[in-house]
C-alpha cells in the first residue's frame, strides 16, 4: 500500500474524530462519527484485515450509529443552545488530551521493535500455504493460501469456531441479556400514566 | 515508509480526541460517541499489533478475534447503555450531564 493512502486515511479519520467534539449539533457529532469509523476500517483494510474493515463497517458506521441518531432524532435533541461548555472544562480535556498524546509520543519513540516498516514485513502465503497442506489446515484455507489470497473472513471462522467456540457462545448470551436488558429498561411501569403526547 | 509506530500513533490520538470529548462535552449522548471512537482506538492498535505479528506468514488472528469480541460487547452496550439515557431523558427531560446530580453529597 503506497504511504499517501495511510496519511489520507489517518487524517480522515482524526479530522472527524476532532469534529465529533467540536461540533455543537449532536446530529453533526454522529455524522462526523460515521467519517471517522470509514476511516479507522479503511487503515484496518490497510492493515490486511478485511473481515475487521467489514465488520467495523457494518456494525458501527451502520447499526450503531444509526441506534445512536434514531435516539438522537427520538429525543428531538437541539443543539447545546446558549450553553458554552464551560472554558475550564474545555481546558482541562485539552490539557489531558495533549498529555496523553505527549505520553504515546514518548512511548514509541522508545518502543525501536515499533520502526519495523509495513512494506518489511510482508505476508508470507507460501509459507502458511506449506504450513497448512502439512498441518491441519482446512482444505479451503489451503487452497486460497495457494492461489496466493488471503481468506481472511475464513481464517477469522477458524480461530474462532475452532479456538474460541466457548468464548462465542458467552458473546451470544451477553447480547441476549443486553437485548432483554433494553426491553426492560425501556418498558413503562404498570402504574405509570401515559404521558400527554 | 509506514511502520507499526504511525499505526500505534493514530490510534493513540484517537483515543485522546476521544478523552477529550469525553471530559469536555455535557451531552450524554456525544459523550457516549466519544467512548465509542476511544474503543475504536484500542481497537486499532490490537489490529496494527496482529498484522506486525506473524505467524507462519499471516497476522495473528487471535487479536482479531478479540477485536471481534470487543466489537460485539461495544455493540451491546450501546443499546443498554441508550436504553438508560431514554429512561433518564424520561425523568430529566435533558441529556444534559449536569442535570443529573443526584448522587452528589
Amino acid at each position: 500500500m503506497p504511504s499517501a493512502f495511510f496519511y489520507i486515511f489517518a487524517a480522515i479519520t482524526l479530522f472527524f474524530g476532532v469534529g465529533v467534539v467540536v461540533l455543537r449539533n449532536p446530529v453533526a457529532s454522529a455524522m462526523s462519527l460515521v467519517g471517522c469509523f470509514a476511516g479507522v476500517a479503511a487503515l484496518f483494510i490497510s492493515l490486511d484485515a478485511y473481515f475487521i474493515g467489514t465488520l467495523q463497517i457494518l456494525v458501527y458506521a451502520g447499526a450503531v450509529m444509526v441506534l445512536f441518531l434514531f435516539i438522537l432524532m427520538l429525543l428531538d435533541i437541539k443543539a447545546e443552545a446558549g450553553k458554552h461548555t464551560s472554558f475550564g472544562m474545555a481546558a482541562a480535556g485539552i490539557f489531558l488530551a495533549l498529555a496523553f498524546a505527549l505520553q504515546v509520543a514518548t512511548v514509541l519513540s522508545k518502543f525501536t521493535e515499533g520502526g519495523r516498516p509495513l512494506a518489511a514485513t510482508p505476508l508470507q502465503l507460501n509459507v502458511a500455504a506449506a504450513k497448512s497442506a502439512a498441518g491441519h489446515g482446512l482444505p479451503t484455507i489451503t487452497n486460497d493460501l495457494k492461489a496466493g489470497t488471503l481468506p481472511d473472513a475464513k481464517l477469522m471462522g477458524e480461530v474462532l469456531f475452532q479456538s474460541y467456540p466457548f468464548h462465542l457462545q458467552i458473546v451470544a448470551l451477553l447480547l441476549l441479556a443486553g437485548t432483554v436488558g433494553v426491553v426492560v429498561l425501556s418498558k413503562r411501569d404498570r402504574g405509570e400514566k401515559e404521558e400527554a403526547p | 515508509m509506514i511502520t507499526l509506530n504511525h499505526y500505534l500513533f493514530v490510534a493513540g490520538l484517537l483515543f485522546a480526541i476521544g478523552l477529550a470529548g469525553v471530559v469536555a462535552r455535557r451531552n450524554i449522548l456525544v459523550i457516549y460517541m466519544c467512548l465509542e471512537m476511544m474503543l475504536t482506538g484500542a481497537n486499532l492498535t490490537l489490529v496494527a499489533f496482529s498484522r506486525f505479528n506473524l505467524h507462519d506468514g499471516l497476522p495473528d488472528y487471535s487479536a482479531q478475534a478479540l477485536v471481534f469480541f470487543t466489537i460485539t460487547v461495544a455493540a451491546a452496550e450501546v443499546a443498554v447503555g441508550l436504553a438508560i439515557i431514554v429512561a433518564l431523558f424520561r425523568t430529566k427531560q435533558s441529556v444534559d450531564v449536569e442535570s443529573v446530580t443526584k448522587l452528589q453529597g
